[in-house]
């Protein structure tokens, strides 16, 4: 699904180059759960950020789902996110003017889909997700596990190859955090192929393998036993 | 583009920030409506003025006699001058393919006409049928005077607003006799003068019968011709300075007057006056137009700092918007779309507040020098456009930075 060969990456910052990836080789299977752990500065959002297309790598390659990813325009750039990726974020990034249900049939509106379409299948995801009851509240008007159910839900809307999540329980407390987790493992668990970026181990041990970054190399990169979410609510 | 998805999408952004909408088009409605309202103080100022210079005919040439004060041939300075009709024949016979109008006067300073009770002292000008349109006068019942009426010396009479206000108030002038040193005289028009009330208070009737009656014999007091209107006023000028120049020389010549004196035969052309005028309209419209463009231009810089903020504010919107697979044209668009709404919509109420204001405060005022106070509906709609397409633009640039950004960049945006 996801294939990486030799990924490099530079900051510009100030005079200084910053090398964030320094050769980075990676390969995700259909329906694996990877963690991607490190400390701060060790890269692991920069390789999000390029593994998401939101950000373009300096050398190397980089194949999602077969198609080669390389000097895009903004606009296949766009098209390709909105195909392939679904992104959650750790500030759940929904638009605070828009409802729930219209958060979720964002990506559906950049694919062209007619109007009742996105209503019927965005209710239906926030259904999943558990949020049938919220669809017309505000975000501000929901908690914080809610609002990443959203974000979840918007995530998977658009039927992505690959969703990709940044410290997506990093606001919330472990209780939550857990909730959000067991949600996760059950998307996985019906196939999806999903990328967690990290920083604290007992997320990183709900996934099916931990890959561990430090200073722009992957240093270790191991399946594990996953534990299950549920376990710990 | 301009699909019912991306109106939803416009009206739920506009529903949603309603603060920040009602600011753009404050500004927008403000900058239309003041512009509205001095273009239209302008035209009525331009009015006004139109009204109070432009009585007479703008390409009018008048010719008077009087006394000479030069020394020539060995006719004594001092001398009076005298026109007869015959002078103002032989002028309109040699000067005919150079005239438009022509018409000889002879004047009675003050005359008292009585109509029953009533009466009062009145200017009497005989006059020839040209007149009417050397004097600029506009008939409201009746008509003036005609080459029949000239022809028989017939005794009718054509009487301004103001002198049929004074004899016949309320009442119906036209056919009514009014009497003049003992003679029956026969109302046939009435008349009004954009010169206003001192033009309005004159009576004319037929130069023949004025010389008749008044004991004129061939005598007239003055001559006046049009010359026909030129394209622009510098060749109209020189036209009128070349006949001018004839004129006086061939009645100088025929009444022996040194072609130095300036007082024995006296010719004017109006169009100098003419000139002061367009002068002077010009330079209120010049004002009046760079007041309103620099409020526009307020208006204008008002919508782009209104737009950048707007731009600015949905930074991280964009990005998580951009993140979700939006084009990058899709987010320049939904900005546009969103600016060129609420201006237009604002400028039309600025419009019409602006119209409403000038079509119910127009007639109230009343001074000679604001007269229908009026605006050239397409400029406005022009100006409406121009401030849209600004603010289009004052948005384009903001967004479209604001597209190519990189969706990171945009998201960490705080």
């Amino acid at each position: 699904m996801i294939d990486i060969k030799d990924l490099h990456k530079s900051y510009q910052v100030g005079k200084n180059k910053l090398h964030v990836l320094k050769g980075i080789n990676f390969h995700v299977e259909e329906g694996e759960l990877v963690a991607i752990m490190g400390s701060s500065g060790s890269g692991k959002s920069t390789l999000l950020n390029i593994l998401g297309i939101l950000d373009e790598a300096d050398e190397g390659s980089y194949h999602l789902d077969g198609t080669e990813i390389k000097n895009l325009t903004e606009k296949t750039a766009a098209r390709y996110r909105n195909k392939f990726l679904g992104f959650i974020f750790q500030s759940f990034n929904l638009i605070n003017y828009k409802s729930a249900l219209d958060n979720v049939a964002l990506p559906l509106f950049y694919q062209g889909m007619s109007g009742k379409e996105r209503t019927a299948r965005a209710n239906d995801y926030l259904e999943r997700v558990g949020l049938s009851d919220w669809a017309t509240h505000l975000p501000n008007e929901l908690s914080g596990g809610q609002k990443q159910r959203v974000a979840i839900a918007r995530a998977m809307a658009s039927h992505p190859k690959v969703l990709l999540a940044d410290e997506l329980t990093g606001a919330l407390d472990s209780q939550t955090s857990y909730e959000i987790m067991d949600l996760i493992q059950k998307i996985n668990d019906e196939g999806k192929t999903i990328l967690v970026v990290t920083h604290e181990p007992d997320i990183a041990q709900m996934t099916k393998r931990i890959v561990n970054l430090k200073d722009g190399i992957i240093i270790d990169d191991k399946k594990i036993e996953q534990q299950k979410a549920l376990a710990n609510v | 583009m301009f699909s019912l998805e991306r109106w939803q999408e416009v009206f739920q952004t506009i529903g949603k920030n309603k603060l920040r909408t009602i600011l753009t088009m404050i500004s927008v409605i403000t900058g239309i409506f003041i512009l509205v309202v001095l273009l239209g103080v302008g035209e009525g100022m331009k009015n006004g003025i139109k009204s109070t210079f432009q009585d007479d005919a703008e390409n009018e040439i008048s010719v008077y006699d009087g006394v000479t004060t030069v020394e020539y041939k060995g006719l004594n300075p001092g001398r009076k001058i005298q026109f007869k009709n015959e002078d103002f024949e032989q002028i309109s016979r040699t000067h005919a393919s150079d005239i438009d109008k022509k018409s000889s006067m002879y004047r009675i300073w003050s005359g008292l006409i009585s109509y029953k009770d009533e009466s009062g002292s009145y200017r009497i000008e005989g006059v020839l049928p040209d007149y009417e349109f050397i004097e600029k006068v506009s008939l409201i019942s009746g008509r003036f005077l005609n080459q029949q009426d000239q022809k028989a010396t017939e005794k009718y009479m054509a009487i301004g607003k103001k002198v049929k206000d004074d004899l016949f108030g309320d009442n119906k002038a036209l056919g009514k006799m009014v009497e003049v040193s003992g003679i029956n005289f026969k109302v046939i028009g009435v008349y009004t003068d954009p010169g206003g009330e001192r033009e309005e208070s004159r009576v004319y009737i037929p130069l023949s019968t004025s010389q008749k009656v008044f004991g004129g014999g061939q005598n007239i007091r003055q001559m006046n011709f049009t010359i026909p209107k030129r394209d622009n006023y510098d060749e109209a000028l020189a036209e009128s300075n070349r006949i001018v120049s004839k004129i006086e020389r061939d009645l100088k010549s025929i009444h022996k007057v040194a072609p130095s004196d300036a007082s024995g035969i006296r010719v004017r052309s109006t169009i100098e006056e003419t000139k002061r005028f367009y002068d002077l309209t010009s330079v209120i419209s010049l004002f009046f137009w760079s007041v309103g463009v620099a409020t526009l231009f307020a208006g204008i810089i008002g919508v782009s700092n209104i737009m950048l903020i707007i731009v600015k504010e949905r930074t991280k919107e964009i990005g998580i918007r951009k993140a979700l697979g939006a084009k990058p044209f899709s987010i320049i668009g939904m900005v546009l779309h969103e600016s060129i709404f609420v201006t237009t919509i604002a400028g039309f109420i600025g419009l019409i507040l602006g119209l409403i204001l000038l079509e119910n405060l127009g007639p109230l005022i009343d001074t000679e020098f604001i007269k229908n106070p009026e605006v050239n509906l397409n400029i406005a709609v022009t100006t409406l456009g121009l401030l849209v397409i600004a603010g289009a633009l004052a948005g384009f640039f903001p967004a479209r930075k604001a597209a190519k950004i990189k969706p990171i960049v945009a998201l960490r945006d705080e």
